[in-house]
Order: C-alpha cells, then sequence, then structure tokens
C-alpha cells in the first residue's frame, strides 16, 4: 500500500472543477505521474501526480478539505 | 460625522497597516477575520476581533452580509476594506451605507462608475485626461479604417468592435500593413461574432506603467505624485518606485494636474490611483484606468511625501476637509518598494507559506518594512502571497538602490522560500540601475535564466 502525500498545505480537490468526474475512482489502474488530484495553495492551482504505478485504493480526505504539507491524500495498492 | 470606532474587513499586512494608522488617530479598532486568521497579527494587535467567517475567502472575507453583520455587532461606525477582497465592491459599500455605517472609500456610484472602463474612460476624456487614441466608434470599411490610423498614428492596434479580450488583435505598423490586415481582421471577427466591424487603437509598444496619487474630500481634491510601477510578472507588481525618474518635470506636472481635474470632476471622496501607459519614446501618457481604493504600494508615496495616506483617507471618509494644500505636498529623494511574497523564485513561483522561523527585520533611517510576521507564526495557505514590502528612502535613486540591496540582505525570515533573491538580483541589474525597463521587461529577463541560485 502506498500513499499520496501533499507536497504543499492548501486545499485539495477530488475533481478538476465542480461537476467534473472524480479523478480517480477506486479501482482505477494507476500510471506513473497520472494526475490524483488538486491543491490549491496561495490563489495557485497545483496538479498532484503519482510517483508510483498501482491501482487507486481511495481518497483519504474530502474534496475542498484544508489539508497540510505532508497529508495523505490518496492510496494506491501496487 | 468623525469615525471613533473602525472594523477592518481585511487581513495580512494592510490591516496591521490599517490599525497602525487608525491607532495613531485614537481610534478604536476592531480586526474582522476568518477562521484560518485567529492568530494573525492584527488580531493580536487590533483592541477587539470578530470573526465573520470559513478560511474561505468567499465565505468571510467577501461575505458582505458576514461583514456588515460583524460592524453592526461591533458598534463600528466605519469599514477600512484595504485593498483587494470588498475594496472595490459597490454593493458592499452600498450595504454598509444602508445600515449607517461610513465605507472608507468614495461612493458606491463613484466605485461604479470607474469601475466600468468605457464610463471611466468618457469621464477622464471630459476632464481633459489623455486617453490612448482609437476610433469613435466600429469601423466598417479599409478606407474608414485608415483614414482614422492616419489622425490617432501608427503603429495602430486592430481590434474585433464586437470582441472582447486580447482574441484576434493585430498591430499594423504602417498604412500598407493596415490595407492587408483590415480585410482579414473583418473576415475573421465576421466568423467569431458574426460581425465584421473593427475598433482601431494606438498600439503603445514596451510602454510604463505610471500611475499617480489622487486623495478628495468630495470637493476639492490634491496629488501626491506619480509611482513608477513597470516591474511586472503576470501582471502583478513586484517592484515600485516614487517618482518616475524617467518623466521630465513638465510632463509630471501635466500628468498630476490631469488627475486631479478628473478627481475634482467626479467629486472624490477618499484615496485613489490613476493609471498610465507613458510611452517613452514619445514621452505621451495615456489613462487606462482608476483604482478607488489604497493600493499595495502606497509606502513609497508616504516615503517620498511624508504624509500618512491611510489616516488622510479615513480623515475624509468621516467628513473631514484635506489637510493639506497642493503647496504643502512636496516630493524630497526617491523610494523604492519590494513585495517579499512567500514563493519559490528558483521553482516557477510555487507558493511556499509554512511556520515563520527566525525573523531578522532590517532597520535604519530610510527603512521601512510593512509586514504582518511573527516567528512562530503558520501562514495560512487560503490567500495570497504577499508577505510584507520592503520599502527604502534615499537621497536619489541610485543611493536606494543601494539601500534596497542592503536591507535585502539584511532582512531574514526563516523556514520560508521568498522572492528576495529576485529583488535582490534585480537591484543588482545593470538595466534596474539604468532606470531602462518596462512592463514587458521581467518576464523574457527571467526567461533568460537572469536569476540564478547563489551557491
Amino acid at each position: 500500500m502506498a500513499q499520496v502525500l501533499s507536497p504543499v498545505p492548501g486545499t485539495f480537490y477530488t475533481q478538476a472543477a465542480p461537476g467534473e468526474p472524480l479523478y480517480k475512482q477506486p479501482g482505477d489502474a494507476v500510471a506513473q505521474g497520472d494526475t490524483i488530484g488538486l491543491i490549491e495553495v496561495m490563489k495557485t492551482f497545483i496538479e498532484v501526480k503519482a510517483e508510483n504505478a498501482g491501482t487507486f485504493n481511495g481518497y483519504k480526505v474530502e474534496n475542498g478539505a484544508a489539508i497540510n504539507a505532508g497529508e495523505p491524500l490518496a492510496e494506491l495498492e501496487d | 460625522m468623525p469615525i471613533e470606532r473602525l472594523l477592518i474587513a481585511n487581513r495580512g499586512e494592510i490591516a496591521v497597516r490599517i490599525i497602525r494608522a487608525a491607532k495613531a488617530m485614537g481610534l478604536h479598532t476592531i480586526q474582522a477575520h476568518s477562521e484560518a486568521d485567529a492568530n494573525m497579527l492584527a488580531v493580536r494587535m487590533a483592541d477587539e476581533a470578530v470573526c465573520i467567517g470559513p478560511a474561505h475567502a468567499a465565505q468571510s472575507y467577501l461575505n458582505i452580509d458576514a461583514v456588515v453583520a460583524a460592524a453592526q455587532s461591533t458598534k463600528a461606525d466605519a469599514v477600512h476594506p484595504g485593498y483587494g477582497f470588498m475594496a472595490e465592491n459597490a454593493q458592499f459599500a452600498r450595504a454598509l451605507e444602508t445600515a449607517g455605517i461610513t465605507f472608507i472609500g468614495p461612493s458606491a456610484d463613484t466605485i461604479d462608475r470607474m469601475g466600468d472602463k468605457v464610463a471611466a474612460r468618457q469621464a477622464a476624456m471630459a476632464a481633459g485626461v489623455p486617453v490612448v487614441p482609437g476610433s469613435k466608434g466600429r469601423l466598417d470599411t479599409v478606407e474608414d479604417a485608415v483614414n482614422v490610423a492616419a489622425e490617432i498614428g501608427y503603429p495602430v492596434m486592430i481590434k474585433a468592435a464586437a470582441g472582447g479580450g486580447g482574441r484576434g488583435i493585430r498591430i499594423a505598423q504602417t498604412e500598407e500593413e493596415l490595407r492587408k490586415m483590415a480585410p482579414q481582421a473583418q473576415a475573421e471577427a465576421n466568423a467569431a461574432f458574426g460581425d465584421g466591424g473593427l475598433y482601431l487603437e494606438r498600439a503603445i509598444i514596451s510602454p510604463r506603467h505610471i500611475e499617480v496619487q489622487i486623495m478628495g474630500d468630495g470637493t476639492d481634491a490634491v496629488h501626491f505624485f506619480e509611482r513608477e510601477c513597470s516591474m511586472q510578472r503576470r501582471r502583478q507588481k513586484v517592484w515600485e518606485e516614487a517618482g518616475a525618474a524617467c518623466l521630465e518635470e513638465s510632463t509630471r506636472a501635466h500628468l498630476c494636474d490631469t488627475a486631479v481635474a478628473l478627481a475634482k470632476a467626479v467629486n472624490y471622496v477618499g484615496a485613489g490611483t490613476l493609471e498610465y501607459l507613458y510611452d517613452s519614446k514619445t514621452k505621451e501618457f495615456f489613462f487606462i484606468e482608476m483604482n478607488t481604493r489604497i493600493q499595495v504600494e502606497h509606502p513609497v508615496t508616504e516615503m517620498l511625501t511624508g504624509i500618512d495616506l491611510v489616516q488622510e483617507m479615513i480623515h475624509v471618509a468621516g467628513g473631514g476637509k484635506l489637510r493639506q494644500t497642493q503647496a504643502d505636498i512636496t516630493r524630497t529623494g526617491h523610494a523604492i518598494e519590494v513585495r517579499v511574497n512567500a514563493e519559490d523564485p528558483f521553482m516557477q513561483f510555487l507558493p511556499f507559506p509554512g511556520q515563520v522561523g527566525a525573523l531578522r527585520v532590517p532597520q535604519g533611517d530610510g527603512i521601512r518594512f510593512d509586514h504582518f510576521l511573527y516567528e512562530g507564526y503558520t501562514i495560512p495557505p487560503f490567500y495570497d502571497s504577499l508577505l510584507g514590502k520592503l520599502i527604502v528612502h534615499g537621497k536619489d535613486r541610485d543611493t536606494a538602490i543601494g539601500m534596497m540591496a542592503s536591507a535585502l540582505e539584511e532582512l531574514e525570515i526563516g523556514g520560508i522560500k521568498t522572492t528576495k533573491p529576485l529583488h535582490l538580483a534585480l537591484a543588482r541589474d545593470p538595466s534596474v540601475q539604468a532606470d531602462d525597463f518596462h512592463t514587458q521587461w521581467l518576464e523574457p529577463w527571467l526567461t533568460a535564466g537572469n536569476l540564478k541560485p547563489t551557491p
């Protein structure tokens, strides 16, 4: 089990915009470099990318949640 | 009615700045804050504090009902909006007026009028302020375009009359180019908007951004000279100066006098800024827009003139008359401000909030650091990245640049990546030292790799 950690503090989004599909659903295959989520930090948006390939296991935080740097955002199974 | 209890509806360094001004005037200060800002410096400094909602600005600092309710519950008789957030929100100004609370700024009608680009341009023209020369209305034929271009002067910018934004803009240097481009622009406008009408405007190539600070009391108005703010990245000002060393004295006088004429023509109350494009080749200036608030870079003007602009805007909002005549306002030396942001300049200016470690603030004659930091403070990630503004004032521009470099070397903000290395590199750059730059200068300079990490 691998965790995707937040590189910066901010607000986490599981979709690119309201009404858009989630970046990943449980069971989805994840390739290295796939976008897992979006973080808004100081009015700037940063895409969070998977560092390893695996199978998506689910988000650890809700869409729109405030997060800290280093906080787990999602889990991947090898 | 003189103001006694002031609510500050903003955060960060400007909230601190407003509290200092209000305390100097003997006012009771009430700091509004979001849930994420309960520990900010302005909350600690204010006489009292009131929470206006969750971290997200839309639910707190941009929430008209929440801010008006906070002002009422704390019995504030006035609200200072700072800059950004609701500083130029006419609906907010109206809501306060309805509640019988003074908005520190111009009337809602003035905010509406000057916030509308077309109405502002008309008001400027009526007051004799030069605007970018352009066609009076839509142009339907190439011959019309050629005739108008001969009047307004080349190079000209060709736009779709029905269009918006930068779409399909062409620049013609000569009549020959215009004759070639106008039919293309017509065809494109027709395809995009179903309307082939064109609009022509003089193209100002590599302009400087110069602005004039004004203050009005509803009857009279004065100016506090100009600022030079051409050093910009993504349209955000990075380094600002007062005055603009590139201006000749006669140009400066004309620029400032016409700004006052516009302020008087609209019976302006409060602090305002008229922004201009300046063509250093032809020495012409053109009004682009007016900001009806105190600006981030107001300290350079305060250093140049020795007048506290925030106190003056509170004074006139309370019904006071201007306390300075134009003759009382003089300029001494040269002032420079840099915006220290929580961004990593070596990582595409990625925001870098965090906890403030050891803090060393430069001190001395002519040095000022407007900020909201203290050791151990955690900067929330929800708002903009401005940490503070370092301002220096010296006897001339060269001296001020030298002072800026030493003050920056002294400044230390532990635990956070900041834009300090960018400002140090700019202070040491020969083009900056020679005052040879414009609004399109900084981004290519960065792309060319002029900012290098120091080993």
